[in-house]
């Protein structure tokens, strides 16, 4: 049998394993390959830039908001019959994004796809990140965010209470219970990680700080079996959460009587889209990240492989799901339906549909091809493709939609203001300046996790 | 041995640690110290090391049960919440929908399930193991740091009974130990810097002022309007009848109409009887020829409509006005005699003007009173007016003989 190469995963080779990670790896090298990002004095200088770019569409995001706090609602598009426009189109975008990374970290773990320790904190970050991004979103559009607290259950002097009876109740509970798991997920993955760059701090500032968010981990035997199984039953209830959120987010419209939106097709489909943009987003990321972190030999191109044929998978569900869509409504024999249907091919809004259905259902086809799904140069842009196309499907569900409902005198076309847009944009700058901090400042790979399944390198030991 | 530990060797000792090339190794040795009988040892190391519980023996977490327990407490709250706030505190239809319907909570029921159970599986797994532990004796030796990047270690307490500084570290080297060190109780701590704790105090104080100030603001007594931070819809920038307005020449922000609008309940046709008009002037006659049945009908209506206020006479003491002046009501004017000098001195088509829009206190008769009959009450008003001004020269000869002589 030959012996595979110390550089190569992704040699097809039936009766061996393919490396987790390349190169001579052992503990302290994987300590000190992700630590040095976080303790090196300066961080590359691609990172000023992109941060700097960052940091100034976030200012642009939260001067967008206030100018519409401080002026009413009114600065957007969002108008009868579309109220919910661009700012649900944005949420539900955020929040798929967030779902690979719970796929990665919970699922895969389940499934014990030890691969996964290479990308899952930082997926996991992303999760969280794209989630601080979606939660703006139905909170400002409301018309007055300073009472958006309405919306929990908390015994008021109003004698009032929400109506749990609606999906968009149901959402608040799955949105923001989803993004506490997540950070708890992260979190407590990343303790001993936090551990490490506090035991190798050379500051006090850093050992204050690192030692805070360590809590006292000692990596003792009891810790760890503890840790353990706290990781396990996190992922246990993490992964049917993350099935559940976008079904809820889904109920929002498919409760609702709109045609085009009353489908019992939504929850399985918003979860297959959001999964599928949320792995183009970690695509998005990672190949940036590993190379200017020096991080190739634990973020591996396997790795990304992996990750495209995700893409490629979950991108022939969706399809799948557009496909469907059409029969239902033909079947269903009803006329309204089936308008809907041909308004979103055929009507006003006919370019966002094709180039939904191009970049979703066409573009990952590419991924057939083993030398796309291994060219970093190739899978970027279809990645970014994806994401504009899934951006595309929440733009034309919802507009297109509520643009012609039932009666055509209830018919209007929706036009984004430069606020939309500029919160749109200010949105990506808000996820990329917290991505860009995770980088600088937080282990970007489960280091003790990765540690754990260099025993996988000899070939043979399936670690009992 | 560090240097740091070589200062510190007149401390008490507290136990020794040992380390070990690598998982296996820590595992063979921890099986070890366990069949000579050590109790109270603990094992390192950078990540978990599989089928370490059994060899040291531990039970297994009831982490699991915890987090059931967290899913039941889950589930039961938001049971308990959907249906108290909805069916029993705050009870309201929407679209027939029952108040309490299993279905409709499943979602938020679900959520809740999940967000207690992970809570537990968090705060549990953190509370199970002693976390957050700020200090812990090891942290003071610089080899035992090593622990959380690649080495693997055992540490055997001084309280263990067959702990014996020189026979427990020859067995850890026996037992594989690469390095065995005995560690004392750290005489000097790492404290955070005074300034910090003081900064910290200063801050938590002064972060309690705006929380007490607003509070103090809301329930202290005030002459003046309280701060009203979020206005809502309260001001709107509008216009609302009899404000100035710049736009106009004119000024006023309400607009006349435009030459030849008609308003939609204009009198068209004939004004003298709709409007009581003759070319835009009160008109001084009836628009009907004046019979005793329209002065008989005048009456009879008269007496429905006018002379619960007016009186029977037309004096202005009806009975609503008696009964007003009785309760002493404040607000109460009595209605303008009849026969007093500016009513008897308009004409009659101001007067139907006064019947049919109101004046003053006097509500508007339009609706209830139809054109004719408004016609008719007045020529019985003028013929009361009459009566009540008459001289003699209005009665009949013939029957003058029956008034008492100088009677006006």
């Amino acid at each position: 049998m030959s012996v595979l190469p110390l550089d190569d995963n992704m040699t097809q080779a039936p009766t061996r394993r393919a490396r987790l990670v390349l190169g001579q790896a052992d503990c302290a090298s994987v300590t000190e390959t992700v630590c040095a990002i976080v303790e090196r004095r300066r961080p590359p200088a691609a990172w000023y830039v992109a941060f700097v770019i960052s940091v100034a569409a976030t200012g642009m995001f939260f001067v967008s908001i206030g100018y519409l706090i401080a002026t009413g609602v009114g600065v957007l598009g969002n108008n009868a019959p579309v109220f919910w426009a661009w700012p649900i189109v944005n949420f539900v975008f955020w929040i798929g994004i967030g779902h690979a990374g719970t796929l990665i970290s919970a699922i895969l773990f389940l499934f014990r796809q030890r691969w996964r320790t290479g990308i899952n904190r930082f997926a996991e970050a992303m999760t969280i990140f794209a989630v601080v991004c979606a939660g703006v979103f139905p909170a400002i559009h409301v018309g007055r965010a300073w009472v958006i607290y309405w919306l929990a259950p908390y015994p008021n002097q109003m004698s009032l209470w929400p109506n749990f009876r609606s999906p968009l109740l149901w959402d608040v509970f799955a949105v923001s219970t989803y993004g506490t798991v997540s950070l708890l997920f992260w979190y407590l993955g990343m303790i001993p990680d936090l551990a490490t760059l506090r035991d190798r701090a050379t500051t006090s500032w850093r050992r204050l700080l690192y030692g805070l968010f360590a809590v006292g981990w000692r990596g003792s035997a009891s810790q760890w079996h503890r840790f353990e199984w706290a990781y396990l039953l996190l992922a246990a209830l993490a992964t049917p959460l993350v099935l559940s959120v976008h079904s809820v987010v889904s109920f929002d419209f498919a409760v609702a009587q709109v045609p085009g939106w009353h489908s019992t097709i939504f929850p399985p489909y918003f979860v297959a889209g959001a999964i599928f943009s949320g792995c183009a987003m970690v695509v998005m990321l990672a190949v940036p990240a590993r190379s200017l972190f020096g991080l190739k030999s634990l973020i591996t191109m396997r790795h990304l492989d992996n990750m495209n044929r995700l893409i490629l998978g979950t991108s022939l569900l969706v399809g799948y799901a557009y496909g469907i869509e059409w029969f239902m409504a033909w079947y269903s024999g009803n006329p309204y339906e089936m308008f809907a249907h041909l308004n979103r091919a055929l009507g006003p809004y006919a370019w966002a549909y094709w180039t939904m259905v191009a970049c979703n259902v066409l573009v990952p086809q590419l991924f057939w091809l083993q030398t796309v799904r291994t060219s970093t140069w190739l899978m970027w842009p279809i990645a970014v493709l994806v994401n504009v196309g899934m951006w595309m499907e929440r733009f034309v569900i919802i507009v297109a939609s509520l643009g012609r409902e039932y009666l055509p005198s209830g018919w209007g076309m929706y036009r984004p203001t430069v606020v939309d847009v500029m919160m749109l944009a200010g949105s990506f700058g808000l996820f990329f300046t917290l991505f860009l901090l995770f980088c600088r400042y937080l282990p970007m790979v489960a280091m003790a996790e990765v540690k754990g399944v260099l025993s996988h390198h000899n070939g043979n030991s399936d670690n009992p | 041995m560090t240097s740091e530990n070589h200062q510190l060797d007149s401390a008490p000792v507290i136990g020794i640690l040992a380390e070990f090339d690598g998982p296996e190794a820590l595992k063979t040795a921890a099986a070890g110290l366990r069949a000579t009988g050590y109790t109270r040892y603990e094992a390192f190391s950078p990540y978990p090391v599989h089928g370490i519980d059994a060899v040291l023996d531990r039970k297994r977490t009831i982490l699991p049960k915890l987090v059931l327990l967290g899913g039941f407490g889950g589930c039961l709250v938001a049971l308990l919440l959907q249906w108290w706030t909805n069916a029993v505190d705050y009870p309201y239809w929407i679209s027939g929908k029952p108040l309490f319907s299993l279905p409709a909570n499943i979602p938020v029921t679900f959520e809740l399930i999940i967000l207690f159970g992970a809570l537990a599986a968090f705060g549990g797994g953190l509370v199970l193991s002693n976390l957050p532990e700020f200090y812990h004796p090891l942290s003071g030796c610089a080899s035992f740091r090593q622990g959380t990047t690649d080495a693997f270690f055992l540490a055997v307490e001084v309280a263990d009974p067959q702990f014996d500084e020189v026979g427990t570290t020859d067995l850890l080297r026996f037992l594989g130990a690469k390095a065995a060190e005995v560690y004392h109780r750290p005489q000097t701590r790492r404290d955070i810097p005074g300034a910090l704790k003081a900064g910290a105090v200063l801050l938590l104080a002064l972060a309690l002022a705006p929380p007490l100030w607003i509070a103090t603001y809301r329930y202290a007594p005030k002459s003046l309007p309280r701060i009203h931070p979020i206005l809502d819809m309260d001001f709107q920038p509008k216009y609302l009848p009899q404000q100035y307005s710049p736009l106009f020449a004119d000024t006023r922000d309400m607009r006349p109409p435009v030459a030849g609008v008609v308003a939609v309940d204009a009198p068209l046709g004939d004004l003298h009887l709709l409007a009581g008009e003759i070319d835009g002037k009160p008109a001084k006659t009836f628009p009907m020829p004046v019979t005793s049945e329209i002065m008989k009908r005048g009456q009879q209506r008269y007496g429905i409509y006018c002379a619960t206020c007016h009186g029977l006479a037309g004096d202005g003491d009806g009975i609503t006005s008696q009964l007003a002046f009785q309760r002493e009501e404040p607000k109460w004017v009595r209605p303008l005699s009849l026969h007093s000098a500016s009513v008897v001195e308009q004409p009659v088509g101001q007067l139907f003007k006064t019947v049919s829009d109101g004046v003053r206190a006097m509500p508007s008769y339009r609706v209830q009173i139809p054109v004719e009959d408004r016609w008719a009450i007045l020529l019985y008003v003028r013929a009361l007016q009459r009566s009540q001004n008459a001289t003699i020269t209005d009665v009949p000869e013939g029957l003058r003989k029956h008034l008492g002589a100088g009677t006006n």
